[in-house]
């Protein structure tokens, strides 16, 4: 089942995802799917509206029961390796005027380590402030969530992720809709995750920033496209095939997003 | 103004306080998930299995008729849910369509009941709109354990079913079983709602789920106030109506707690600092006044 691919690196895969077939009543959201991403490396995903991107991240972390198709991370399968998995979901996907504080949604991310029944203590209220540091956010820790900006909920986010302490994060638009600065903050970060060998998937809309922030991408439009190093797949024709026929508008160097040109 | 010297007025009161605060504290968690109307739908479910576990057993025994009722409220929730997933009928229409069958289903049984020739039918239709003065020892005894039990199994799980309330999908990603956490959860919120049933009938149930939640989070942005208050709040409403409704001869308890409540509401939608009305619009007079002399300035 596992034998090496061609386009493995040698240190491994950080997610394999082979044949994968998604489908909500009839129509196929994602169709027999193949993606590999080597450890350590930033990859994005990228296609238009409705191409299954969300819905591919869901999969990968068993959100979403797939039809066909077989996942693995870190060469296992998911239930084997939840706590080395961190998942950061859209910021629109949660009520931001639920009665919390900006450090609890932080804390939140060591429930998966503390399991059943343990409540979070001192060392989880050491480890989120860390993490808020790291963000930028400690100042407001004691805040009430509702009063943060679109920018500051990214953060923390970015930092319930951080004290997940996985190796493998999947993002689904972490960069959607922030500040220039946050966007900054945040792709600092990611480069410390790719530091320290972890590998970090993200869902991702502005094209034109993918060369810069990402060295490997996949274009998705219910089939992949391609997959691969940015320098090789992320090429006018394959965004052509991505996007449609007349979007040659979508090349890369255009001040666009998918958005901005669907 | 109330002698709660008196034996069964006191019995009312504890019955009442504590319907209220388990009904407080789940009715939080029901609102937050956005889920005010599924507490409708399941104490309108709830009617058939009174009546039925009255038919079937022929007691009226508070167990009996709790236990029907939160088998007719889970069979409701139950069939809303499966009602959504399978089909493309939407949440709310669903709601409605579970809640309207089920309770027609019970006034029917409720009519049938009342025909019957045996006298110890009578007190089974305060469960429309509750009785509070129906109240005995045991029946406070029964929803003493059962209101303990659901309120100990918030606090056991209260991590869980923090995140389940504030992000499913992240839970889930932690390998948190999403599914059944939810099945607990609303379980939990059946039982709170049929050891109510009797005291405020299956009309009003359901306010007593929302109103002291929707009070309780004007106060607060913290969860854990968040349900203290409403387990309060539910607590003086529950008390304050049933003690009112017994002092007064022919006045349902169900609609007394529930004016009670809406007060409490009234009170806290309008006067509560930071969310309220009366702080909000002073905030906004001052910063205008604020922003007027900084532009002349």
């Amino acid at each position: 089942m596992t034998e090496p691919r061609q386009d493995a690196d040698p240190g491994g895969l950080a997610i394999d995802v082979e044949d994968l077939t998604v489908a909500y009543g009839e129509a196929p959201v994602l169709w027999d799917v193949d993606l590999q991403v080597p450890q350590g490396v930033l990859c994005a995903i990228v296609g238009p509206n409705g191409a299954g991107k969300s819905t591919l991240i869901k999969s990968i972390l068993g959100l979403v029961t797939p039809a066909a198709g077989r996942i693995l991370i870190e060469g296992r399968p998911y239930d084997d390796v939840r706590l080395m998995v961190g998942y950061v979901p859209q910021r629109g996907s949660v009520d931001w005027d639920f009665p919390t504080t900006v450090l609890d949604v932080v804390m939140m991310g060591r429930y998966g380590t503390l399991g059943w029944f343990r409540r979070p203590g001192r060392n989880e209220r050491r480890l989120s402030m860390q993490a808020l540091e790291q963000v930028g956010m400690d100042h407001l820790s004691s805040r009430h969530i509702s009063e943060l900006s679109g920018g500051q909920q990214q953060r923390v986010f970015i930092a319930r992720a951080l004290v997940q302490d996985a190796q493998v994060y999947l993002m689904d638009e972490p960069l959607q809709g922030v500040d220039a600065q946050t966007e900054k903050a945040i792709i600092e970060l990611l480069r410390d995750f790719r530091a320290k060998g972890k590998t970090v998937i993200c869902v991702h809309h502005d094209l034109q920033t993918v060369p810069e922030y990402f060295e490997w991408v996949m274009l998705l439009n219910v089939k992949r496209i391609a997959s691969g190093p940015v320098g090789e797949v992320f090429t006018d024709e394959n965004l052509r095939l991505t996007y449609g026929g007349g979007l040659a508008a979508a090349a890369p160097g255009r001040r666009d997003t998918a958005e901005g040109i669907i | 103004m109330f002698d709660f010297g008196d034996y069964t007025l006191r019995v009312v009161a504890a019955g009442s306080a504590i319907l209220g605060i388990t009904s407080g504290v789940l009715g939080s968690f029901a609102v937050l998930r956005k889920q005010s109307l599924l507490g409708d739908a399941i104490s309108h479910a709830a009617l058939p299995g009174v009546a039925l576990a009255y038919l079937l057993t022929s007691s009226k025994s508070p167990l009996v008729l709790v236990l029907g009722a939160a088998l007719a409220g889970w069979l409701g929730t139950l069939s809303v849910r499966s009602i959504v997933k399978r089909s493309r009928i939407k949440q709310d229409t669903a709601l409605g369509l579970v809640m309207s069958v089920f309770f027609g289903v019970g006034l029917v049984l409720l009519t049938y009941i009342q025909r019957l020739p045996d006298a110890s039918k009578a007190g089974l239709n305060t469960f429309l709109f509750g009785q509070a003065a129906a109240m005995l020892g045991r029946d406070v005894a029964t929803m003493f354990v059962l209101g303990s039990l659901a309120v100990l199994a918030v606090v056991v799980f209260w991590k869980e079913f923090k995140l389940l309330s504030f992000d499913p999908a992240f839970a889930a990603s932690m390998g948190f079983p999403v599914q059944l956490l939810e099945v607990l959860l609303t379980t939990l919120l059946v039982v709170a709602i049929a050891i109510g049933l009797q005291a405020v009938g299956v009309v009003l149930m359901s306010a007593l789920v929302v109103a002291p939640a929707a009070a309780a989070r004007q106060w607060t942005d913290r969860l854990g106030i968040m349900v203290i208050l409403a387990a309060a709040f539910g607590a003086a409403s529950g008390v304050t109506g049933a003690a009112v409704s017994s002092s007064v001869e022919h006045l349902p308890t169900g609609p007394t707690i529930v004016l009670v409540a809406s007060v409490i509401v009234a009170l806290s939608f309008a006067f509560a600092p930071g969310r309220g009305l009366v702080a909000r619009t002073i905030l906004q007079r001052r910063s205008n006044r604020r922003f007027r002399l900084e532009a002349e300035g």
